[in-house]
């Protein structure tokens, strides 16, 4: 059999499962999570199977093609429904698939009492559908529906929970600044057809090395600012931390592993196009360094559990943008620390998602502590994910991390110093908000316990089940074996991934047809770059030691400093969007609404006006008397005369 | 007396005869004065014809007379039928053609 | 007037020319001029002959007397029937209704005479050459020739047009009698069932001044009844009036009428005493013994 055709099962599959399951109905309650968890594991399967054929082959005949139908079949436009699954895309389809598989095998118990969980695996598994399609894509409109198509799902999941007005309003806010996201992309694409005349991967790849290095930029830009609005970053990154309104797998699956992410997908597959824009990349590694540090320090600040993990998802996802920026060397370190990040921050939700669904839905980290006790597998699997992102030595993280920061110190010159001091920095505040975390939650005195009379500070995140009473004492337990094994194997690819990945430099290989690996000539050795990400490291973890292990926490949060209130705030962003973009657009509208009353409106009524009363006037001349039209017919005749005379005289 | 005397004479009875048509409101008065302009018409072409020595002048008046006679029997006809739809011969009660 | 001079008239001709001329001009203006249609016909009529003449003058002897059979003749006597359809007194007021329409009028008129004029004393028209040699062979001939040879097609054309005009105006004044006509017991009974005038309409001028066909009947009290009246009188609105002053002296009529029955013999021996002027009188008299000798 051929393996090609199969390429289009893999997005089938789960596609079927959500046309099955969201059109089922009622009958379908039973088994619809089985079936949509089925599917989703049909797909890691296919997944596998192209992937051991793919092994088989060379490096250079293992990328495939399959073309499915011509879409928008017309002279000069040609739009194919076709797919393309080289190493890059592979590599993602087995996460997606893979991960996808772990959290709705973990959704099964997690969302066991919520009586919408057929709908939710429908939603899910419309997300896995427009996920692959986005990666498997072999153009950029067909990877533009896949786009939308995880935006779409991304929406419906964060308002999963629709009862609650928080929940609502995140999904509008996060499906609002997506939308200019995707705006970009559809400039990217528009002016991706203009220059090249077509949008196909290949041909627009191979086109742009003799491309005018404006048009690039351009392109570059528009893709940079479709990808900083689906993977969060500075400055459309508004939208990630109130999508943790959504139920805890979906955070873990969407805002975490793999939705967030296409847009270092984006900006990997279209190397090409930044090859050829140096000021685009630019942009990429700027964007990437900011919002690294931007999220760290909104990390550093957020009692709430998953913001707090989502602050450190802007953070990572930081980290793999700075990587695609810097250009070949940097592409396939993105992609690695993609994977690896996928393996141990969805670990990390699902461990935050089985702590809350021990302390009845309960998200302040001020209200855990000496949790390890109670839930030993969370705490284990949490902690090799703990271990794993703070780049632990032998951990997966270390290993991409530490690539990643070698690389920005071998972009070379003033850049190269400074991406990669932010990168160092960002490693040491990534080590201080994580043992914090850690800290808050797992260790120390159990503050849940005084709570009983405390009324709680701020509203759960997520609804109480009937059974879960908000003011009664919680009782930590351990979750269900459906969410543990999730977390288990989340946990062995947190620990395994990187090392597997990097001994001999085996992903690089794996991904070198496609990106083009460039070994860079660093200024520090590569020995120079661990020892100081391990002392940035030890540092980090020290200082949140002394903070919050060796003194008491207080059950509610002190003032703190200005830094402190600001990255609770999200270090502004709302504040900033409401004022330069809400007050701004209102007040911009304001004007164009008073510029179109009078001007535009005076304008076309005026004209209307004028011409009225002119006919008016001249209708007074078509008074239905045949005399008068006479009148004018001798007039007429007169002046015909008088003109012909006139022209004999001269 | 220059037989151009002619000539005034039929641009005379020309523009009375449109006067004549602004002014009366009778169909069949007015009818009578395109009468008269056509008859004004008429010497003009014969006083030509004079004027050129040929008789093409008068071949035209000639025309200009059938055709008339034809124009005049039309007319009528309409205007009796007019009359009987109506009850008036006045080109005023016709006023339809206004909005 | 064979020997038409070339370059100006004889005497004779300017005389006629001047005398003619104005009769023709003032028989133009009276045309447009007068109020009842007769009378502007009568005087289009005037104005044409007076043409004919001129026509004559210049040579064209065939178009003169085709003016004078065919236009005078022929075209203004149809007026003149027209005229008698559609009503011989409805004369029109001359005052004008659309505004500003008669000085328009006027500078209308005047404007093309001027232009004319000047058209005319522009143009280099020194040299008249005259009919003579064209009229050699007599001018009914020479129009044959024409006629005949280039100008056949025009001719030929012409008389399509005739053809058409003349189917035209019997298209146009012709009704189609969509319903049966109504017989004569029909209509009785029609008028039974209606039941508004049982007997016969009563006649035109019954005990009014006149019998004339245009005076309505008077009703006993005095006032003019216009059933009496021919419908198309009415619809043309050509009931002559009869004004208050002769119900007055009808009802001194009257008076003197009773005065009499009173003294019956007075009436018998003088019976032209009042003169022809009383005749309607007479008449009403008779009629008034006749109804009374019925009631008896």
């Amino acid at each position: 059999m051929n393996t090609e055709n199969l390429i289009a099962l893999l997005v089938a599959a789960p596609l079927l499962g959500a046309v099955v399951l969201l059109c089922g109905g009622r009958r379908l309650d039973r088994v619809g999570h089985w079936i949509g968890t089925l599917l989703s594991a049909l797909s890691f399967v296919i997944g596998l199977v192209l992937f051991t054929d793919m092994l088989g082959k060379g490096a250079e005949d293992r990328s495939l093609h399959q073309h499915l139908f011509s879409w928008i079949p017309v002279e000069g436009f040609q739009a194919d429904v076709a797919f393309q699954l080289d190493q890059l895309s592979m590599t993602f389809v087995l996460l997606i698939s893979g991960v996808g598989t772990l959290i709705h095998l973990y959704s099964i118990g997690y969302m066991e009492h919520d009586e919408r969980r057929r709908r939710f695996f429908g939603y899910l598994n419309l997300f896995l559908a427009a996920m692959l399609l986005l990666v498997l894509a072999d153009n950029y409109l067909l990877l533009y529906v896949g786009w939308e198509g995880v935006g779409l799902a991304s929406y419906l999941l964060i308002g999963f929970w629709q009862h609650k007005p928080s929940a609502a309003t995140a999904a509008k806010k996060a499906f609002l600044v997506n939308r200019v996201g995707d705006m970009g992309l559809s400039i990217a694409i528009m002016l991706m057809f203009t220059t090249f005349g077509t949008f196909a991967f290949g041909p627009v790849l191979e086109a742009s090395e003799g491309t005018s290095e404006g048009k690039l930029t351009a392109i570059g830009l528009m893709l940079l600012l479709a990808a900083c609005g689906k993977s969060a970053q500075v400055p459309l990154q508004s939208w990630l931390g109130d999508a943790m309104e959504g139920p805890t797998p979906v955070s873990a699956l969407i805002h975490a592993a793999t939705m967030v992410t296409a847009g270092v997908y984006l900006i990997v597959r279209s190397g090409a196009i930044f090859n050829g824009a140096p000021d685009a990349q630019l942009a990429v590694t700027v964007v990437g360094a900011v919002t690294l540090l931007f999220g760290a320090i909104v990390g550093c600040a957020k009692d709430d559990i998953k913001k707090a993990l989502a602050g450190s998802t802007m953070s990572q996802i930081g980290y793999m943008i700075l990587a695609a920026g810097l250009g070949p060397i940097g592409y396939v370190f993105a992609i690695m620390h993609l994977v690896t990040h996928g393996f141990f921050k969805a670990g990390l939700f699902l461990g935050a998602g089985s702590v809350m669904h021990g302390m009845n839905d309960e998200v302040d980290m001020r209200k855990y502590g000496g949790l390890r006790k109670y839930m030993p597998v969370t705490f284990v699997t949490f902690g090799l994910g703990y271990l794993a992102i703070i780049g632990f030595p032998g951990l997966s993280g270390f290993f991409s991390k530490d690539k990643i920061i070698e690389a920005a110190f071998a972009k070379g010159g003033t850049e190269g110093w400074i991406l990669g001091s932010v990168a160092l920095l960002g490693a040491a505040i990534t080590a201080y908000y994580m043992t914090r975390v850690m800290l808050l939650t797992f260790f120390g005195e159990e503050r849940w316990r005084h709570r009983a009379t405390a009324s709680p500070e701020q509203p759960s995140a997520e609804p109480a089940a009937e059974t879960r009473g908000q003011h009664s004492e919680p009782h930590p337990h351990e979750s269900p074996r459906s969410m543990t094994i999730p977390m288990i194997l989340l946990a062995v690819g947190s620990v395994f991934a990187g090392g597997f990945f990097s001994i001999g430099d085996r992903f690089t290989h794996w991904l070198e047809p496609v990106t083009h690996h460039d070994h860079g000539d660093s200024p520090l050795s590569a020995a120079t770059v661990t020892g100081a990400t391990m002392v940035v490291l030890v540092v980090g973890v020290t200082l949140a030691w002394f903070q919050y292990g060796r003194r008491p926490v207080p059950a509610v949060a002190p003032r703190g400093s200005l830094l402190t209130r600001a990255a609770r705030r999200d270090l502004l962003q709302d504040d900033f969007n409401h004022v330069v973009l809400v007050r701004g657009g209102e007040h911009l509208t304001r004007s164009l609404v008073y510029v179109d009353h009078t001007l535009v409106d005076g304008v076309v009524n005026g004209t209307a006006a004028s011409v009225g009363g002119l006919s008016g006037r001249l209708r007074k001349l078509q008074n239905g008397y045949a005399r008068s039209y006479a009148v004018s017919m001798f007039g007429g005749a007169a002046v015909l005369i008088v003109a012909t005379l006139l022209m004999r005289a001269v | 007396m220059n037989p151009v005397n002619y000539l005034y004479l039929a641009a005379l009875l020309f523009a009375i005869g449109a006067s004549g048509v602004l002014i009366r409101r009778n169909a069949i008065v007015v009818f009578m004065c395109i009468e008269l302009m056509l008859n004004a018409c008429n010497l003009a072409f014969v006083a030509f014809s004079r004027l050129h020595g040929n008789l093409d002048g008068q071949i035209i008046a000639f025309f200009t007379m059938v055709v008339a006679a034809a124009e005049v029997v039309v007319g009528l006809a309409i205007i009796v039928s007019l009359f009987r739809s109506r009850h008036s011969a006045s080109v005023d009660d016709a006023s339809l053609m206004k909005l | 007037m064979t020997a038409l001079a070339a370059y100006t008239t004889s005497t004779g001709e300017a005389f006629q020319f001047w005398v003619l001329g104005t009769v023709a001009v003032i028989g133009a203006l009276c045309t447009i001029l007068m109020r009842k249609a007769v009378h502007s016909a009568l005087c289009l009529a005037g104005t044409m002959i007076i043409l004919a003449v001129f026509y004559l003058a210049n040579g064209a002897y065939f178009l003169g007397i085709v003016q004078i059979v065919v236009y005078t003749g022929a075209i203004m006597m149809l007026f003149l029937f027209v005229v008698m359809l559609v009503g011989v007194t409805a004369a029109d007021s001359l005052k004008e209704t659309i505004k500003g329409q008669r000085w328009l009028a006027a500078v209308c008129g005047f404007g093309f005479a001027l232009l004319l004029f000047a058209g005319i004393g522009n143009a280099s028209l020194k040299d008249f050459e005259g009919l003579a040699k064209a009229n050699e062979g007599g001018n009914v001939e020479g129009l044959a020739t024409l006629i005949f040879t280039k100008y056949v097609f025009a001719f030929e054309i012409t008389g399509a047009l005739l053809i058409t005009a003349t189917v035209g105006a019997m298209v146009l004044t012709h009704r189609e009698r969509t319903e049966r006509a109504k017989t004569q017991r029909e209509l009785a009974e029609e008028r039974v069932r209606e039941g508004k005038h049982l007997p016969p309409l009563p006649a035109p001028g019954v005990y009014a001044r006149h019998n004339a066909v245009d005076i309505a009947g008077l009703l006993p009290d005095g006032t003019p009844s216009e059933l009496t009246v021919n419908r198309t009188l009415r619809e043309r609105g050509q009931i002559r009036d009869v004004s208050t002053e002769a119900l007055n002296d009808l009802r001194a009529l009257e008076q003197r009428a009773t005065d009499r029955l009173e003294r019956p013999d007075l009436r018998r021996t003088d019976p032209g005493r009042n003169g022809d002027g009383d005749s309607g009188a007479e008449h009403a008299a008779a009629a008034g013994e006749q109804t009374e000798e019925a009631s008896k």
